[in-house]
């Protein structure tokens, strides 16, 4: 394959933590043979190219909080052929998301003086201002995600990507169900799969860093966290974590 | 800022967004015809605001949050963060708790070093624009590199459960042990990477560093009894030698106007924090090989110079590797343990300093009587190092145009010697 048909591939940081990109570079046995398959035009993180061209495959990692990231968003889409939101930021806004609820000038105050020079406004996934073709959840999305989005791509096949409960996972690993047998509070039930069900291997309630799962259903969870004898404020901050101002969970993350 | 009237000899750098680093930021340098330099490292990346969102949240939450601040160091967010909360409750963990977290930290030193060294670094070095260029001529090296850093990820995801955001960590110990087969086939790889070091070594000392001979303090935590990783005293070449609750009676902060980030000064200066820092200050705690490679470096300590870091970090690889086998052959791991219970109940305070893979680290917090956090104060390695970031280039700008060298190229370079953690640092203190 000539370097002219390679499909070309950009990564773009937004908000974030740059831990989807570090999630990314953690394909280290599949990287040499990756970039062998396509052509990395644009990876601020990892090269120093900036190619304004058209991209067949662009992963943005991060959410929408400037003006700045506002325009450049809708550049981005109107060059890319297959946009993938890159990580809970890019979809839910994930843990920043938490100042959603505070009103912004509050937050600001609270650690800068001088307020004015700053240029933010609630941070919100890249779908809620142009369309995104492809969302792997996860805080980070597991590397298998990432190397599936990327071959399916190739492939020209849509990827499978779960859409069940970590419950799934947990049952596959052969768990003790932390939740019904320990009265952990684990959001498990709701939250989607992708994981590999790691907190409840480790002993811990799963804390939903993969997002609302499909058809969630956060209040049947909330009540049941109820009969266990948690708080309203601990229900509140359960759910208003990584995908609070989701369409699935911001009623019960509401107050 | 080109105004009309100035001197032909002028010569100005802007680099608006530096490759290879973690982030977004910006240069600006202008060099004077009298010679003398301005510098600016700005960062605009977008501000997250984490210390305001953590008022309200659980002292168990702090260090799951704060791991978000950094997807390259969130262990060292996460054991500061951690240290912190159980200062404030009076909490302490057992020999166990601190080995792993020692071996949990150090991982995250290897998997950043590796990621900085060969992947961030050589490459300016070798005359490419990325590794993934660079391994069509330096194809062992680039696999080399690949392997370390996979190497320091697979030990943190043994040790933490998880590489990126580890999940095992938390307040009073972890919740499940590691896996005493994965220790054991980690503890090889270890072996065969150590073995394999030295061709490390000699890649990076055979590069061409531009020097930037300006004295300035150096800081770090350091300890009597350990290579300081999470818990030392702060100390400095300049003599500070207090306990880490001290941190804010030394380091004070003012906001910039360019930046989103933060500058931190001691006595009104800047300082140097960083593996340059750390091996000038505690070199002595190092092991035999570490020691063997920072002299085949040519690293003459204590050294000023933030080029420098770039050996440093080769030499805290070396140790890295060396003490992370220690830990695990000294391990005897009692799988019954789990997290000390945590009383709230008065309102209390508490402080941690770490060292992070790009320097010192500092998290401080309030809690309420029931636990809920009041007040955080976080100060990451590059809020530490921007003041210095812009001293160094105005000492390095002058002296690469009497070179006859690029301007560019080389402030770009000196920025990547301090490896700086870009999302780290947007988001400081409130000052009063």
């Amino acid at each position: 394959m000539s370097s002219k048909t390679k499909p070309r591939v950009a990564v773009y940081k937004f908000t974030g933590c740059a831990g989807c990109q570090m999630e990314l570079l953690r394909l280290e046995d599949e990287l040499l043979e990756i970039v062998g398959k396509v052509d990395v035009v644009y990876f601020m993180m990892a090269q120093n190219r900036d190619e304004l061209e058209r991209y067949d495959l662009c992963f943005v990692e991060g959410s929408v909080s400037t003006p700045r990231e506002l325009e450049e968003i809708k550049v981005i889409r109107s060059r890319t052929k297959t946009l993938i939101a890159l990580g809970d930021c890019a979809i839910t806004g994930c843990v920043p998301s938490i100042r959603n609820w505070i009103p912004q000038s509050d937050v600001e105050r609270r650690v800068y003086k001088d307020t004015l020079p700053l240029r933010s406004f609630k941070t919100s996934g890249i779908w809620e201002y142009v369309p995104v073709d492809l969302m792997l959840p996860g805080c980070p999305p597991h590397k298998n995600m990432i190397l599936e989005a990327i071959e399916s791509s190739l492939l020209g096949i849509s990827p499978d990507l779960r859409s069940h409960a970590v419950c799934v996972e947990c049952k596959l690993r052969e768990n003790v169900c932390i939740l019904t047998s320990l009265g952990k509070l684990c959001m498990g039930p709701v939250t989607r799969a992708g994981c590999g069900a790691i907190c409840p291997t480790y002993g811990r309630e799963c804390e939903g860093c993969y997002g609302p799962m499909s058809d969630a259903n956060p209040t049947a969870l909330a009540s049941e966290f109820k009969k266990l004898g948690i708080g309203a404020d601990d229900l509140v901050r359960k759910f208003r974590k990584y995908a609070g101002t989701s369409k699935e969970f911001k009623e019960v993350a509401g107050i | 800022m080109s105004e009309k009237g100035k001197e032909p000899s002028e010569k100005k750098v802007e680099v608006c967004y530096i490759a290879r680093v973690e982030g977004q930021g910006t240069i600006n340098v202008e060099v004077t015809s009298s010679g003398d330099a301005n510098a600016q490292f700005a960062v605009f990346e977008p501000i997250r605001l984490f210390e305001a969102f953590l008022v309200g949240r659980k002292y168990h939450e702090a260090h799951e949050l704060t791991s978000r601040i950094c997807g390259i160091c969130p262990i060292a967010h996460q054991i500061t963060a951690l240290r912190a909360i159980e200062n404030a409750l009076k909490v302490e963990v057992t020999p166990q708790t601190r080995a792993l977290r020692r071996l949990l930290a150090l991982s995250g030193w290897i998997q950043s070093h590796a990621l900085s060294l060969y992947f961030l670094t050589a490459p300016d070095y070798l005359g490419f624009d990325g590794a993934i260029s660079m391994a069509s001529k330096y194809g062992d090296a680039v696999k080399q590199g690949l392997r370390l850093k996979k190497l320091g990820n697979d030990l943190s995801e043994t040790v933490g459960g998880r590489a990126v955001h580890p999940i095992s960590a938390v307040v009073g110990g972890f919740t499940k042990a590691p896996v005493k087969e994965e220790l054991t086939r980690i503890r090889e790889r270890l072996k065969n990477e150590k073995d394999d070091i030295w061709r490390t070594v000699d890649l990076f000392s055979d590069f061409d560093y531009p020097e930037i001979a300006r004295k300035t303090e150096l800081v770090a935590i350091s300890s009597d009894s350990e290579y300081a990783v999470n818990e030392g005293r702060l100390r400095s070449i300049g003599g500070i030698d207090s306990p880490e609750h001290d941190y804010r009676i030394h380091v004070k902060e003012r906001e910039v106007g360019y930046s989103n980030t933060k500058s931190s000064l001691i006595n009104g200066n800047d300082f140097l924090v960083g593996p340059i820092a750390r091996v000038s200050l505690n070199h002595q705690k190092l092991t035999p090989d570490a020691k063997k490679a920072a002299n085949r470096l040519g690293l003459d300590l204590p050294c000023h110079d933030p080029f420098a870091n770039i050996k440093a970090r080769v030499v805290e690889l070396v140790y890295s590797l060396d003490e992370s086998m220690r830990i695990i052959d000294m391990l005897r791991l009692d799988f019954s343990e789990q997290p000390i219970r945590v009383e709230v109940g008065t309102p209390c305070e508490g402080a941690a300093l770490t060292e992070a893979p790009r320097g010192l680290l500092y998290h401080g917090y309030k809690l309420d009587r029931s636990g809920v956090v009041q007040q955080a104060d976080i100060v990451p390695p590059t809020a530490h190092n921007s003041t210095s970031i812009e001293a160094s280039l105005r000492a390095l700008a002058p002296k690469l145009l009497k070179e006859g060298q690029d301007l560019t190229f080389g402030c770009e370079k000196l920025v990547r010697a301090y490896d700086p953690c870009i999302s780290c640092s947007v988001h400081v203190t409130r000052v009063d």
